[in-house]
């Protein structure tokens, strides 16, 4: 009797993890995916903080591609592990703090402890990967790399552009037939949506600017700024989590104010109120605020004054906004917004 | 009859976390044995039920708790109990 022919696959949701593991299976072997939570990962959490009320399904596209190819997706939390990636990246940070081939070496070699387990018993990895798309990680010096720093080595199968790359363990075993293969290149996008076509598919997620926060401008200067003004380069998931939501302020080196934008991220900045000092305005509909960092008096007065600026109470004469400390005492001011003009551009994180 | 069902807190926790923690869950009950969900996001309504989908477990229901009252703990927002019955 044959032995079943097992394969793991990272799925990341988008089109090209999917394409990688279908390709695969249909050449007969068993093939199951893994997807990663960083804490950094723009599905999911970033859907269920925003304002319910939008029309935009939610949902996760990694098992939503899972059950389009009908195999089983194993989520891993590796939110503390991923830190190390984060904070000390061997091969550095792309154009913002990306550090994606840190990353893409760490997927990989957790891949491969997932799939070597005893249990699973997996004989070998797939990612979507193809030469030349990405600017750090898929490049052509790049992926040998992945596939020796991760402990991959020839186990690590890419079935999107595998032939511009030696054979692998699978082709050289005839568990896969390299013909039955592709040689895609670069950043067209038409071959993946051509076989995307050929195999039937009519429906695939496409993220905006990638799946990862860290490649983004903004949330990798709010990072930063925390960095900084702890002193120290390390984070939590709730630091995580907070970057991603609301208007940041810092209107003095000691606090910064993390500002709701719409009622989705009120009420989640309101769950945090047991750790910061929490402001909103009673008189007037407007954000829910959080204090984080040390405000003494004058810092609070002038951060209500901030929220009050942002409320529908900004061209009233006053405002008046509930202060609130974690430990439950607090206080009402009655506020004049600040007017627009003085809100600094040098606040905004 | 069903044994007591097991119950899992995924209260405050957003996706994929509630998924994820029942899919950690799910790993050490016995096949047959039924698990409710706690969650706060209803997100984790779709991602759980495609969770089972994908394994082959058994999406029971689920049902919406409106907040019992203002305040702090869990219970002042809206929850969701979902029930779910693992398969081999």
């Amino acid at each position: 009797m044959t032995e079943q022919i097992k394969a793991v696959a990272l799925i990341s949701g988008g089109l090209d993890s999917m394409l990688a593991a279908r390709v695969v299976m249909d050449q007969g072997v068993h093939v199951e995916g893994l997807n990663f939570f960083t804490g950094f990962c723009v599905e999911g959490h970033t859907h269920a903080i925003r304002d319910r009320k939008r029309a935009t399904p939610k949902r996760n596209n990694a098992l939503w591609v899972a059950e389009q190819l009908g195999i089983k997706l194993h989520i891993v939390d590796v939110i503390d592990e991923y830190k190390d990636v984060v904070l000390n990246p061997k091969h550095g940070y792309g154009t913002h703090l990306n550090p994606c081939l840190d990353c893409k070496i760490f997927m990989v070699r957790k891949a491969l402890a997932w799939a070597f387990m005893e249990e699973h018993g997996f004989d070998f990895i797939i990612t979507g990967e193809v030469m030349g798309q990405r600017p750090k990680s898929q490049r052509k010096q790049t992926m040998p790399l992945i596939a020796r720093e991760s402990g991959a080595e020839d186990r690590l199968l890419r079935p999107l552009c595998a032939h511009h790359l030696p054979e692998t363990l699978p082709e050289r075993n005839g568990w896969v037939d390299r013909a039955a293969l592709f040689g895609f290149h670069g950043r067209n996008r038409k071959p993946q949506l051509a076989l995307a076509r050929r195999l039937g598919f009519t429906e695939w997620a496409q993220p905006a600017g990638g799946c990862c926060f860290l490649t983004n401008a903004d949330y990798a200067s709010k990072l930063a700024d925390l960095w900084q003004v702890r002193g120290r380069r390390d984070y939590d998931l709730d630091d995580v989590m907070l970057l991603k939501v609301g208007r940041h302020l810092r209107p003095d080196p000691r606090f910064k104010l993390i500002l709701g934008r719409e009622d989705g991220e009120n009420r989640y900045l309101q769950g945090y109120r047991r750790r910061f000092t929490a402001l909103r305005p009673l008189s007037h509909e407007g954000p829910v605020g959080l204090v984080d960092g040390e405000a003494d008096g004058a810092g609070l007065e002038l951060s209500a004054r901030i929220l009050a600026r942002y409320s529908q109470g900004r061209d009233a004469p006053t405002v008046s906004v509930s202060i609130e400390h974690p430990d439950g005492t607090g206080r009402v001011l009655a506020v004049t917004p600040l007017p627009p003009h003085q809100v600094q551009d040098a606040w905004r994180i | 009859m069903n044994a007591a069902a097991a119950v899992l807190d995924a209260r405050g926790l957003l996706c994929p976390l509630p998924v994820i923690r029942t899919q950690d869950r799910v790993r050490g009950l016995a096949s047959g044995s039924t698990l409710e969900v706690l969650a706060t996001d209803p997100g984790a309504l779709h991602d759980i039920g495609a969770w089972c989908r994908v394994h082959g477990h058994e999406y029971l229901d689920d049902r919406t708790c409106a907040a019992q009252h203002p305040g702090d703990d869990a219970d002042a927002v809206p929850h969701f109990h979902i029930r779910l019955r693992v398969s081999d």
